[in-house]
C-alpha cells in the first residue's frame, strides 16, 4: 500500500488543476490526492471521485431521531404518567398528535445535523487537536494549499513514468515540482456493496446460475 | 466553467487575488487592536459586569427585584428574550437559506452573522433561566428521570417545545458554523508565526488538511446542514410565537403569530446585522469585501420583512375589530390608545414606516442613514414585543389591573446582555476569521474587480471611483 516516490506539483489556479487532473487521469495516471484552499468544482469529478453519501446519511440519523423521540412522548405522556391537562388526558398518542410534532421535528433536526457531522469528522479523521503534537504538516504537506495554491499528489515507483508525470505536470502550468521519498498512504480502492456481495457471495450466485441452466 | 453574470456588481473589490483575500482576513487576528478596540470592549465588559451583578442580585433576592406584577408577569424578560431570539435569525437565515438559493453575497457575511446568531442566542437563553427563579432547577426543564415518582415535563406546553427548539437551534448553528470554520482555522494555522498561537489554530482547525474528498464531504454537509437550518429556524420563532399564541389572552391568541414573528425576527436580525458589519468593515478594513451593494441587498430584505410585519400590524387590527369580540377589539384599542400608547406608536414608526425609506436607492446606499435606520429597527422591534407582553395589564378582570414599570435590575440586564453580547462579537472579531475565506475564495473569479473587470456594468473610471468612496467611508 505504500510507495517510497511521491511527485508533488504545485499549481496556483483552480482552473489549471482541473485541467492538469483531467489530463494526467486521461492519460492513465492515478491521482492519490489533491490539496486546495477552497471546494474547486469538477475536481471531484475529475479525480475520478464517488459522490459523497454524506446527505444519506443525514437521513437515516433523522428517522433515528423521530423514531427516538416519539419513544420517548409516548413513554412519559400516555404510557408512564399521562397528565390531564385543562380536562384532556393524553389516552393515545395519535389523538394528541399534534402537540408532538413540534418536539419531533425538533429532535429529527437534531439528529440528522449533529450525527451527520460526526460522520463526517470520523470518515475525514478530523478531531479537536489533531496535529498539534504532529504537526499539521503530517497531514498536508505544503501549508501554502490553504492560502491560494494547490498542490497535486501522486505517488509512482517507475523511474520512467515519474519523469512522465513530471513533463505533463510542467505542461499543465504547474510552478513547482517536488519528488520526494515519503512514505504516504495510497487512496484506498472503494469496494461497492454490488462488488462486496459478487465476492463474498459467489457461491450463491453459481447456484442461481446453474439453475438457469 | 464560472459562470459570469453580466450586470451585477462586483462582491470584491479592490483587485483581490487568493493571496490577498487570505491576507486581509487573517490581518485583525495578527495584528493588534486599535484604541478604538479597546474602548468599545472596556465599555461593554463594564455592562457585561453591571449584568452578572444584577443577576446576582436577582437569583440572591428572588424575582420580586423585577417590577413584575400578577398580570404582566413576563415583562421585560420574555421582551428581551424573543428579541434576543429573533435577531439570531438573520444569521441562519443569510448563511442556510440564501446557500440554498445560492445568492453569492452572502459569503462575505454569513460568517459574522453566524457568530450575531449564536452570541445572540446566548443572551436570549439567559432569561429564561434567570427567569425561573431557582436557576439551579434550570434541568428540570429536560425530560430526566427523577424521584418525583418521575414526574415527567409535559410535551403538550409549547413552552417545553421552546426548550427543545432553541437547544437545536443553538446546537446546531454552532455546528454549522463551526464545521464553515474549520478550513478558515486551517489557514490562520499555517500563517501563524507565534507557536502558542500555532498549537491553539491547529487545535481549532481539527487537523484540517484541503483533500479533495474533504472538501466534497465539507460541500455535502453544508448544503445538508443549510437545508436543515432552513425549516429550523423557521420553526423556532414560530414556536417561540407560540408561546403566547397557544393561550387564551385576547391579543395573543392569534394565528398570525408565526409568520409574524418570523418576519420580524429576520426583519431585526438583519438590522443587528447592519449595525455590527457596519461598524466591523470599518473597524478590520473590510471595505472591499463587505461593500455597499451588500448592504443595499440587506436593506432591501429590511424593506421587504419590515413591510410584512406592516401588513401583520394592520392584520391584526383589522382580524381583532372583524371577530366581534370585545375583549379581542379592547386589547388592541388599549395597545393603540391606553396607558401604553407612546410604545405602540414607536413600534408603528420604526417598524411601519421608516423602513419604507429605503425604496429610495439613494438612502439604501447610504451607510449612515443605513446605520441610523437599523438602529430604529432595533428600537421598534423591541417595542413590538414590549407592546404584546404588555397587553397583560389590562386583563379580563379589572380588579387585576396593573401598570408596569421596569426597575433598574431590568434595565441593567437588558443593557447588560448587549454588552456581553458586544463583549463577545469584540472577541471574535480580532480572533477568528471574520469573512469565510475559504468560500469567498471560490467567487474570485466570478464576482471580483480583478478577475470581471469588462463584463459588468461599470467602466473602468467608474469602478475607480467607487472604489475610492467606498474606501473613504
Amino acid at each position: 500500500m505504500t510507495s517510497n516516490k511521491v511527485i508533488y506539483g504545485l499549481y496556483d489556479d483552480d482552473d489549471k488543476i482541473v485541467n492538469a487532473t483531467k489530463t494526467l487521469v486521461g492519460k492513465g495516471y492515478s491521482i492519490n490526492e489533491v490539496y486546495s484552499p477552497f471546494p474547486v468544482h469538477g475536481l471531484d469529478t475529475a479525480m475520478g471521485l464517488k459522490y459523497s453519501r454524506m446527505a444519506i446519511t443525514s437521513f437515516f440519523y433523522g428517522v433515528l431521531g423521530a423514531f427516538l423521540i416519539t419513544l420517548l412522548m409516548w413513554y412519559i405522556m400516555v404510557d408512564d404518567w399521562p397528565m390531564i391537562i385543562g380536562g384532556k388526558p393524553n389516552f393515545t398518542y395519535g389523538q394528541n398528535l399534534p402537540a408532538f410534532i413540534p418536539v419531533t421535528f425538533e429532535a429529527t433536526v437534531f439528529f440528522a445535523a449533529h450525527l451527520m457531522v460526526i460522520t463526517f469528522l470520523f470518515r475525514c479523521g478530523l478531531y479537536p487537536g489533531r496535529g498539534v503534537f504532529a504537526g499539521s504538516n503530517k497531514y498536508n504537506p505544503d501549508p501554502r494549499t490553504t492560502d491560494d495554491k494547490f498542490l497535486m499528489e501522486i505517488c509512482e515507483e517507475n523511474p520512467k513514468k515519474i519523469q512522465k508525470i513530471e513533463a505533463l505536470m510542467r505542461e499543465t502550468g504547474a510552478i513547482e515540482i517536488q519528488i520526494g521519498e515519503y512514505k504516504v498512504k495510497k487512496r484506498r480502492k472503494k469496494i461497492t456493496i454490488k462488488d462486496y456481495l459478487k465476492n463474498n457471495l459467489n457461491g450463491f450466485f453459481r447456484v442461481f446460475k446453474r439453475k438457469k441452466k | 466553467m464560472h459562470y459570469k453574470s453580466p450586470v451585477r456588481e462586483p462582491l470584491i473589490l479592490g483587485n483581490k487575488d487568493l493571496h490577498d483575500i487570505t491576507v486581509d482576513i487573517a490581518r485583525p487576528i495578527e495584528t493588534k487592536a486599535n484604541r478604538w478596540w479597546w474602548a468599545l470592549f472596556a465599555i461593554s465588559f463594564a455592562a457585561m459586569l453591571w449584568l452578572f451583578g444584577c443577576i446576582a442580585y436577582l437569583i440572591g433576592t428572588g424575582v420580586g427585584v423585577w417590577g413584575l406584577n400578577n398580570s404582566v408577569g413576563w415583562a421585560w424578560d420574555i421582551t428581551n428574550f424573543v428579541w434576543w431570539v429573533g435577531i439570531g435569525h438573520a444569521g441562519t437565515l443569510i448563511s442556510a437559506v440564501l446557500l440554498l438559493f445560492r445568492q453569492k453575497w452572502r459569503l462575505s457575511i454569513n460568517r459574522s452573522s453566524e457568530a450575531m446568531t449564536i452570541f445572540a442566542v446566548v443572551q436570549a437563553g439567559l432569561f429564561p433561566l434567570i427567569h425561573m427563579g431557582r436557576i439551579w432547577m434550570a434541568y428540570w426543564i429536560f425530560p430526566l428521570p427523577n424521584q418525583f415518582g418521575s414526574l415527567w415535563v409535559n410535551f403538550n406546553s409549547p413552552l417545553l417545545w421552546d426548550v427543545f427548539a432553541i437547544s437545536t437551534y443553538f446546537s446546531v448553528s454552532l455546528v454549522f458554523w463551526y464545521m464553515g470554520l474549520i478550513p478558515d482555522f486551517a489557514m490562520i494555522r499555517d500563517r501563524a508565526i507565534n507557536p502558542i498561537a500555532k498549537k491553539i489554530y491547529t487545535f481549532l482547525s481539527f487537523g484540517w488538511s484541503g483533500r479533495a474528498k474533504h472538501w466534497q464531504r465539507h460541500e455535502v454537509i453544508s448544503l445538508v446542514l443549510a437545508g436543515l437550518a432552513t425549516p429550523l429556524v423557521l420553526s423556532v420563532h414560530s414556536i417561540v410565537s407560540m408561546d403566547f399564541a397557544t393561550s387564551v389572552v385576547a391579543g395573543w391568541h392569534t394565528t398570525i403569530f408565526p409568520p409574524y414573528f418570523v418576519a420580524g425576527a429576520i426583519f431585526g436580525g438583519f438590522a443587528m446585522c447592519q449595525t455590527l458589519l457596519l461598524i466591523a468593515r470599518k473597524v478590520l478594513d473590510l471595505q472591499d469585501y463587505i461593500t455597499i451593494k451588500h448592504m443595499e441587498y440587506m436593506n432591501i430584505i429590511i424593506l421587504v420583512t419590515g413591510s410584512i410585519v406592516g401588513c401583520a400590524y394592520l392584520t391584526e387590527l383589522f382580524i381583532a375589530w372583524y371577530s366581534g369580540v370585545e375583549l379581542e377589539q379592547y386589547a388592541f384599542l388599549d395597545r393603540a390608545t391606553g396607558s401604553y400608547w407612546w410604545a405602540y406608536a414607536i413600534m408603528m414608526t420604526c417598524n411601519v414606516i421608516s423602513p419604507q425609506l429605503m425604496w429610495f436607492k439613494k438612502l439604501r446606499r447610504n451607510i449612515l442613514f443605513t446605520f441610523i435606520l437599523a438602529l430604529f429597527v432595533h428600537i421598534g422591534m423591541w417595542f413590538e414585543r414590549f407592546v404584546i407582553i404588555i397587553t397583560l395589564h389590562r386583563g379580563p378582570l379589572p380588579s387585576s389591573w396593573h401598570d408596569y414599570s421596569p426597575t433598574f435590575v431590568e434595565i441593567g440586564t437588558f443593557v447588560g446582555t448587549c454588552g456581553f453580547f458586544l463583549v463577545l462579537f469584540l472577541l471574535y472579531s480580532r480572533t477568528f476569521p471574520v469573512i469565510a475565506q475559504a468560500e469567498l475564495k471560490t467567487i474570485v473569479k466570478s464576482s471580483s474587480t480583478k478577475y470581471n473587470k469588462n463584463l459588468h456594468y461599470l467602466d473602468a473610471a467608474e469602478l475607480e471611483k467607487m472604489n475610492k468612496i467606498n474606501k473613504k467611508k
